[in-house]
């Protein structure tokens, strides 16, 4: 059903429609509306048989999810940012476990300096803990995505993250199609593990494995989820047939063909990304895009296929791997092993800053006559670093940067946007 | 325990031998019918109370459930012991996820039983103090004050002996553990730390407290029968000797659990709804020296010099225990 509703109550609506049985809230914003959205349909009975639990942490969320779904039910929750921080032991361990838990990644900054606003720091920082995560472009995709990995999740025996940038998507409010409840029944079936917590068979989980069986216990895990890089375009395509409409997969494509220049990017950024294509395209630059949708597993023969012919390829990136520069851009340089391609890494829109399409132009004509440097800042204010280096260099003493920054700025307010 | 008048073939104890109760009134462990639920053949030490204690607590739940029990282990001595890849001594559904998450880990499992309609089987969350006093506290704390239908036990050798027997919340003063050594002007664990969780727990009015010890068995055994009787958040904290990390002999595992009854130490008793109604009483008082002395972990309270200041400090918190929970038995109780 065509609604106009928030992406965070259009989340709640399609996790609704999963059947979700056990279903751990704790708040953090920009996730909270979700959490809360669930709450009430669990509380005015549209959501049937689910246990709504109000958890003291993001820690103690997940921990909830983790004893749910080893009990054979059906389990959700929604964090981000430093709430993923902190229930990061259980997040290695739900997927250590092999639980098919689905938690919904409503993307913001890490803090110090505390920041509400979004980016890709949060998940980013849990790529290597055997969750699958998939990147939202738009509203619409967030829904399906949701209807996808609870599917996926369950087939792999994989937990899923499904992240969707914080504000952008969770509080943008636009028009979606809402499945019906029989639709999504035939596409996500009842969740049937094949070993639970039963006194009936008593099993033992979370023994404890030394150096004799440990690599191999990581190995299968590293296999299992190679798997989905099949089982994911194969789910969207099932999607696409019972849908009517095309979500998910491991990358979009947008006019690649004959591109010369092509951008990287996870989700919603890519919207503003194709503006700027076809901007570009209408100047006569032969450019395109490529969005991955799943970030992990990698899918390194797609992206490879879809970037082998491009010259140069520019990856906008929402988070920093400090020490070294692009985390996204790292694993495409490894996509592209032995191919003569050039990958800048432009780390952009970090804490909410907003990625605009005249400063994405301007670094995308700047790559296409390659002058564009192999990591850059977007929009970075060059004054203000340039008198916080002097400082630093003036004296010894350590102290807080934020704060200095702050100062030399004046009005926070004024500067937003 | 309800009271029954019985003829004591030894006079001036306790002691009672099984075949002189009904049937009603045998301890689980004497039954044939026990479960083993924690089976031989694990790993931990001779001589260790957390083992006996964890034996006793979940083979009662087991029988007040009718073997429909599921448990969730916080890391530790007793998870490490218990369940070496490819084996396990758990002879009932159990689950290890983490060190802190354990008493959350069992509410998920509560709510999934519920949500499925499987209301007969039960939930015991375990661990030992350090997870559950330190680390797993908050969601101890989490899963007390949502009532969540879980039984989470505690198995307290006050410190954390997996990892090599260092200080928790749990240590006693004047301890000795690796990380509160006995050396310098006041050696040990400092006095007027720690925390107690069993009075944390009646604080968030739970229906069901208590303490229980390795010592008592049919009393360990009727706490947790009446545990299992009850819905909602119940938590037992059972103290349980360590060798190990106490400097003790194997063999007097039951005796220095008695001993810290009976000097005051360790107070037994429950509590429903945040309020104690039941003690275990104690019928002659033994100074807390009885209890101190066998251990090496206090052994710098006798050695070289007898530091009577801070025996006469441990044995005001005796004092204090018995005073606070009414605990030495008078006339009209026996």
């Amino acid at each position: 059903m065509l609604k106009q509703m928030e992406g965070s109550q259009a989340v709640a609506e399609a996790v609704a429609l999963c059947r979700p049985e056990v279903i751990c809230a704790y708040p953090i914003t920009p996730q909270t509306h979700i959490v809360e959205k669930l709450g009430q349909l669990v509380k005015d009975g549209t959501l049937e048989h689910c246990e709504f639990v109000n958890v003291e942490s993001e820690f103690a969320a997940l921990s909830v999810a983790i004893g749910a779904s080893a009990t054979g039910a059906r389990a959700y929750t929604a964090t981000a940012s430093q709430g993923l921080l902190y229930m990061a032991e259980a997040v290695y361990n739900a997927s250590g476990l092999g639980l098919p838990i689905v938690m919904t990644i409503g993307n913001r900054a890490i803090g110090a300096p505390i920041n509400i606003w979004n980016d890709q720091q949060d998940s980013m920082s849990m790529r290597d803990a055997g969750w699958i995560q998939l990147y939202a472009e738009t509203n619409q995709e967030a829904i399906d995505l949701h209807i996808q990995a609870f599917r996926l999740a369950e087939e792999l025996s994989v937990p899923v993250m499904v992240c969707m940038d914080g504000f952008i998507l969770t509080h943008a409010y636009e028009r979606v199609d809402v499945p019906e409840q029989a639709d999504v029944d035939r596409f996500v079936p009842p969740f049937a593990p094949r070993q639970i917590l039963d006194p009936q068979q008593p099993v033992t989980i979370g023994a404890m494995v030394g150096p004799e069986a440990f690599t191999e216990v990581r190995y299968l895990a590293h296999y299992r989820q190679m798997q989905a890089l099949w089982l994911i375009p194969e789910l969207a395509e099932d999607f696409e047939q019972q849908f009517g409409r095309a979500s998910g997969g491991l990358i979009h494509e947008y006019r690649t063909a004959g591109a010369q220049t092509l951008v990287v990017a996870l989700g919603s950024v890519n919207g503003t990304i194709k503006d700027v294509v076809d901007e570009m395209r209408d100047d006569g630059h032969a450019i395109g895009s490529v969005s991955i949708c799943s970030f992990r597993p990698f899918p390194m023969k797609a992206l490879k296929t879809a970037l082998r012919t491009a010259q140069r390829v520019v990856v906008i990136e929402k988070s920093l791997a400090v020490g070294i520069g692009g985390i996204v851009s790292t694993d495409v340089r490894m996509a592209l092993d032995g191919l003569d391609i050039a990958v800048h890494t432009v780390v952009a829109g970090l804490g909410g800053r907003a990625i605009t399409r005249a400063s994405l132009r301007e670094a995308f004509d700047r790559a296409a006559r390659n002058a564009l440097q192999r990591l850059t800042f977007l929009d970075l204010k060059h004054d203000v670093i340039h008198a916080e280096i002097q400082r630093l260099e003036s004296t010894r003493l350590s102290g807080p940067i934020a704060e200095n920054i702050l100062r030399e700025l004046g009005i926070v307010a004024d500067h937003i946007g | 325990m309800k009271t029954s008048h019985i003829k004591f073939y030894q006079t001036g104890t306790y002691t009672v031998g099984n075949r002189l109760l009904s049937d009603a009134d045998r301890s689980v462990q004497s039954t044939m019918e026990r479960t083993n639920s924690l089976n031989s053949g694990h790993r931990a030490c001779q001589g260790c109370g957390e083992a006996l204690g964890a034996r006793y607590a979940i083979d009662a739940a087991m029988r007040a459930t009718g073997n429909r029990l599921i448990a969730a282990n916080a890391t530790g001595c007793l998870e490490v012991f218990s369940t070496p890849y490819p084996e396990t001594s758990w002879q009932i559904p159990w689950i290890h996820s983490l060190f802190g998450n354990t008493a959350a880990v069992a509410t998920g499992v509560a709510a999934a039983l519920k949500v499925q309609g499987r209301d007969n089987t039960r939930v015991v969350a375990q661990g030992g103090d350090g997870g559950t006093t330190d680390i797993g506290f908050g969601c101890l704390s989490g899963m007390f004050e949502r009532n969540d239908d879980v039984l989470y036990i505690c198995y307290d050798n006050e410190a954390y002996m997996n990892t090599g027997v260092q200080r928790s919340s749990a240590t006693p003063p004047a301890a000795r553990t690796a990380t509160t050594q006995a050396v310098g002007r006041s050696p040990g664990n400092v006095f007027g730390q720690g925390k107690n969780v069993p009075l944390i727990a009646m604080a968030h009015e739970i229906p069901y407290v208590a303490t229980a010890s390795v010592a008592d068995v049919r009393d360990l055994e009727d706490k947790v029968t009446k545990a299992m009787a009850i819905s909602g958040a119940r938590y037992v904290h059972i103290l349980v000797p360590c060798p190990l990390g106490w400097g003790s002999a194997p063999h007097d595992t039951i005796k220095l659990a008695r001993l810290a009854i009976e000097s005051g130490l360790f107070p037994v008793f429950e509590a429903e709804h945040g309020e104690i109604t039941g003690r275990r009483h104690i019928r002659r008082q033994v100074p807390v020296e009885d209890y101190l002395r066998p251990q090496k972990r206090f052994a710098h309270l006798f050695k070289p010099v007898l530091q009577t200041d801070r025996l006469a400090a441990l044995q005001a918190v005796a004092d204090r225990n018995i005073r606070r929970f009414d605990l030495l038995e008078r006339e009209d109780q026996v």
